[in-house]
């Protein structure tokens, strides 16, 4: 807990809506405390531009915690801040210098069309996942739970996988806005359960398809995904992705 | 207020012997063939736990789905951040539980103010969550021979939880979501991310739809249906402070509730011992640390008022481990309220640490010396870690800090056996119903509670009330009744925007949750809750004069999300203090102090409150009624919880 206080610059992406030009606009907070948070600093300006007859930033968030997956924020470049395995809702003050500038965006991609300020439409990472993301299975038709052992290695790594928190980050922060991370994940999950192998060519098929349809681009290696993953997915996932796709297209008449 | 049982509130539970009805009850459920199915359509608001499940399991059986999140993505729901596991009474561990045990445990802890034939028919349905989790992909954790691994929790002398890392309900959730995304590909449900119910639609005394505020546009929508289903959580930020996200909120529940559902137990709160304390004014929620921390941290506090040595330098002589001290046979694991309470008579003692004084201890150092730090990591390494982000101390070196937050609300819109509210139609699942945790939720049972709801319950009992239904006109949304919702929902929208005062929507959030949480929090009494019923009329009618809302309606505009959800908070905040005020008894997480034993235990009062208190709106400038279900016990005999 901290008695200080510190000054931080902002620049912020102001855009009124998708059809209207946005700009960088300047803020400056010069009560900010160590302890507050990224998304408390944001509430913070906005009371203060309220409080002013000025309009506020609008921003996704949500838990809070790290695991919703709402907020969505490029600091100074970095899709969710500099520190690594964090949302920007778990990123503290007391990571920055008094007197920093922090310029934050949105995450840019065309897949991910702009709402307003510094929020956009992800629905198309719903979109894929409705396009297999899942195993085919009814509720009250399954066996017991242990009928079907799954050695611990397998069952932690689908975790690792499972983990995701379908923010959006590794889009923002790929060059080609790939959607290869989110996508892989899924599809690496199901892959290493028994559960997950009967839908397993089809899935990997129709989700990779529907990444390309949604307007995300295709993965070309530059790992700034999973430099930048909340959930510190691993680019493994992508290569098990590649490795299911083929082998699905190899199998598959 | 006049307390009546004019015999509104008839709980529907099936006759016959407490581990028969639920069957029973299923072979008496009518049925609607699948031709039919069809014909019908079910909005489903919310999506976390309860709506996820509700919506995939209907479509899968052929209804028509539309579902509705206030957040961008349905996977975002606030069952997302559970995160120390989800009961069941598998017993693969062989350990002694059965489908009694869960049900007297989970009825026990809620200091038998909950029906005995739902918690049993939850506990009885607990197995098959599981199994249809697993089914699901959920990757639960195991042991090395690939099964299931399970553990103690929350105070359970059996090891019945399942869990996922620290992640349960974030991989419960993207399950049912999940099953939920499939539907979504078939067509079956349509689904509507970004919309917030702010009125429900009756015709003829019947739940017949909705309208909603698409929060992207600002527009005012219309949905007709034959049935709505409120999945929408629990209304814990009426405390401002609480470990919910920032978006949950009671307004879909208070609007039904003001078209004459009523509210069961609005009192009963859940306070959670082992939160991350607050550190200023800033705060604007607070985190939770999974309670299966204390299986291996011991709570203390400094024997001695106004001890300001840094933990490791005070010694164990002055050390005051008042959990082991007071409740020996249940030591760290004493249930939430227990530990809750315990955690503020020190503080008010003067024995809280760290910079307010607000604050006890929760120290690893014994386990780590006994299990080593590698197991200590293998176990909890995920919330240490979050604990280290948010504070910046080090749990393996320093001990946690920790202090009560408000987490969980057992009270809701009252449903019966069935989950129908008083309002025929309109169904209530998981958090925001009242049904099954009583006077106190059981930890590690919220999610069973939100998934049995939802797999397992109300695809049945709805196709009874459908079946019913079958010949009833269909009512489209040109129907006057929507025309009315829309025109009173955009006057209360312009009525809000048009203010323009001088205090923020924050500021009055603050205010009523200091409110709240000082007089309906921990611990009440009747002179605190006389006065703050007057405050809080007082700060309704400031809100409606003085509040300052930026913008427009047609635009994204989270502050006046955020003050329409607060205008009902200040309705609700009431009536948990009216209700708080008329049960003469502690209970749970109901602590009256005139009602403690010498040594300041919660004394119940089973002659006169082993009861629902069910309130019934009769308009604003009315009190509301309340109604009486009584309690029967007719399989167990509530005693005096002890964890001494």
């Amino acid at each position: 807990m901290s008695d200080q206080t510190m000054t931080i610059h902002l620049k912020i992406w102001r855009q009124k809506d998708k059809n209207s030009p946005g700009k960088l606009v300047d803020y400056t907070v010069d009560d900010a405390n160590p302890d507050m948070s990224f998304l408390e600093l944001l509430d913070w300006l906005n009371e203060r531009l309220m409080n002013e007859g000025r309009e506020p930033v609008e921003f996704d968030h949500d838990c809070r915690e790290g695991i919703c997956g709402s907020c969505n924020l490029v600091l100074n470049g970095m899709a969710h801040g500099p520190m690594q395995g964090t949302a920007v809702c778990q990123l503290h003050m007391r990571k920055y210098k008094d007197g920093d500038t922090i310029v934050v965006e949105p995450w840019r991609a065309r897949a991910f069309p702009h709402i307003k300020d510094l929020v956009v439409d992800r629905s198309a990472l719903d979109r894929i996942m409705a396009a297999g993301g899942y195993i085919s299975v009814n509720t009250g038709a399954p066996a017991d739970a242990n009928a079907i052992p799954i050695n611990k290695y397998d069952a932690d790594l689908a975790f690792d996988y499972a983990a995701c928190i379908g923010c959006g980050a590794c889009v923002a922060a790929c060059p080609n806005s790939s959607a290869s991370l989110f996508t892989g994940a899924k599809i690496a999950q199901l892959a290493h359960l028994p559960q997950g192998h009967p839908e397993r060519k089809k899935r990997v098929v129709s989700m990779v398809d529907k990444m390309a349809d949604e307007g995300f681009g295709d993965c070309s290696n530059y790992a700034e995904c999973e430099a930048v993953c909340p959930a510190e997915i691993s680019i493994t996932s992508i290569a098990e992705m590649r490795r299911e796709y083929f082998k699905a297209l190899s199998e598959i008449e | 207020m006049t307390a009546s049982n004019n015999g509104v509130l008839n709980s529907k539970v099936p006759e016959g012997n407490l581990q028969d009805k639920w069957d029973n009850h299923k072979n008496n459920l009518r049925l609607v063939n699948p031709a039919n199915k069809r014909k019908f359509t079910v909005l489903v608001v919310g999506t976390g736990l309860a709506g996820a499940s509700a919506a995939a399991s209907l479509a899968e059986l052929g209804y028509n789905v539309k579902a509705f999140t206030i957040l961008d993505s349905p996977r975002r729901a606030h069952s997302i951040a559970a995160q120390g596991g989800i009961n069941a009474a598998k017993n693969y561990p062989n350990d002694g539980d059965t489908v009694w045990r869960l049900f007297h445990d989970t009825i026990k802890g809620g200091d038998y103010r909950s029906r005995e034939a739902n918690v049993f028919r939850l506990a009885q349905v607990s197995n098959s969550i599981i199994d249809q989790c697993v089914a699901q992909g959920v990757p639960f954790a195991r042991e090395y021979g690939g099964l299931l691994d399970n553990r103690s929790f929350g105070g359970a002398q059996v090891s019945r939880t399942f869990y996922a890392r620290g992640q349960t309900g974030q991989q419960l959730l993207l399950g049912a979501y999940s099953a939920m995304m499939r539907q979504v590909h078939t067509g079956k449900i349509e689904l509507f991310p970004r919309r917030e119910m702010l009125d429900l639609v009756k015709v003829d005394g019947k739940a017949r739809g909705l309208v909603a505020r698409n929060l992207t546009t600002g527009e005012i929508e219309r949905y007709a249906g034959d049935a709505v289903l409120l999945c929408t959580g629990g209304y814990g930020n009426v405390y401002y402070l609480s470990t919910m996200a920032k978006n949950c909120n009671a307004t879909a529940v208070w609007r039904c509730y003001k078209r004459g559902a009523q509210f069961g137990n609005p009192s009963f709160t859940q306070i959670h011992p082992t939160c991350i304390p607050v550190s200023g004014k800033y705060q604007s929620k607070l985190t939770l640390m999974s309670e299966s921390l204390r299986n291996d941290g011991r709570v203390w506090v400094p024997k001695k008022k106004g001890d300001n040595r840094p933990p490791n330098e005070i010694p164990e002589e002055d050390r005051d481990y008042y959990l082991e001290r007071r409740y020996p046979s249940f030591g760290n694991l004493a249930p939430r309220d227990v530990s809750s309470r315990s955690a503020k008579y020190v503080c008010d003692e003067g024995r809280g640490v760290g910079k307010t004084g607000l604050a006890v201890y929760m120290d690893f150092a014994d386990s780590i010396k006994r299990l080593g730090v590698d197991a200590i990591k293998a176990k909890y390494g995920n919330l240490f870690a979050m604990y280290e982000k948010i504070t910046a101390e080090n749990p393996y070196e320093v001990p946690m800090r920790i202090f009560p937050a408000v987490h969980f609300t057992m009270g809701g819109l009252w449903v019966d056996y069935n989950l129908s509210s008083t309002i025929p139609g309109l169904y209530v699942l998981g958090e925001a119903n009242f049904a099954d945790h009583g006077g106190n939720r059981l930890g590690a049972s919220a999610l069973m509670q939100g998934l049995a709801d939802g797999y397992f319950v109300v695809p049945y009992t709805l196709s009874d009330y459908l079946a019913e239904n079958l010949h009833s006109e269909k009512i489209g949304t040109d129907h006057e009744a929507f025309a009315k919702a829309e025109k009173e929902t955009m006057e209360r929208i312009n009525k809000l925007l048009s203010v323009k005062g001088k205090k923020t929507v924050l500021d009055f959030h603050r205010e009523l949750g200091e409110l709240m949480w000082d007089h309906v929090g921990m611990s009440r009494n009747k002179k605190d809750l006389e006065m703050v019923i007057k405050k809080i009329t007082g700060l309704r009618e400031e809100f409606w004069k003085d509040v300052n809302i930026p913008g427009e309606n047609n635009t994204l505009n989270k502050y006046l999300e955020y003050a329409l959800r607060v205008a009902d908070y200040m309705e609700l905040g009431e009536l948990m203090a009216r209700d708080a005020l008329d049960r003469e008894e502690s209970c749970g997480g109901h602590f009256r102090e005139e009602h403690q034993t010498e040594d300041g235990e919660a004394v119940r009062d089973d002659e006169n409150f082993c009861n629902v208190s069910s309130w019934e709106y009769r308009g604003d400038d009315k009190e509301p009624v309340k109604h009486v279900e009584d309690l029967n016990f007719e399989f167990v005999t509530p005693t005096q919880r002890s964890y001494k």
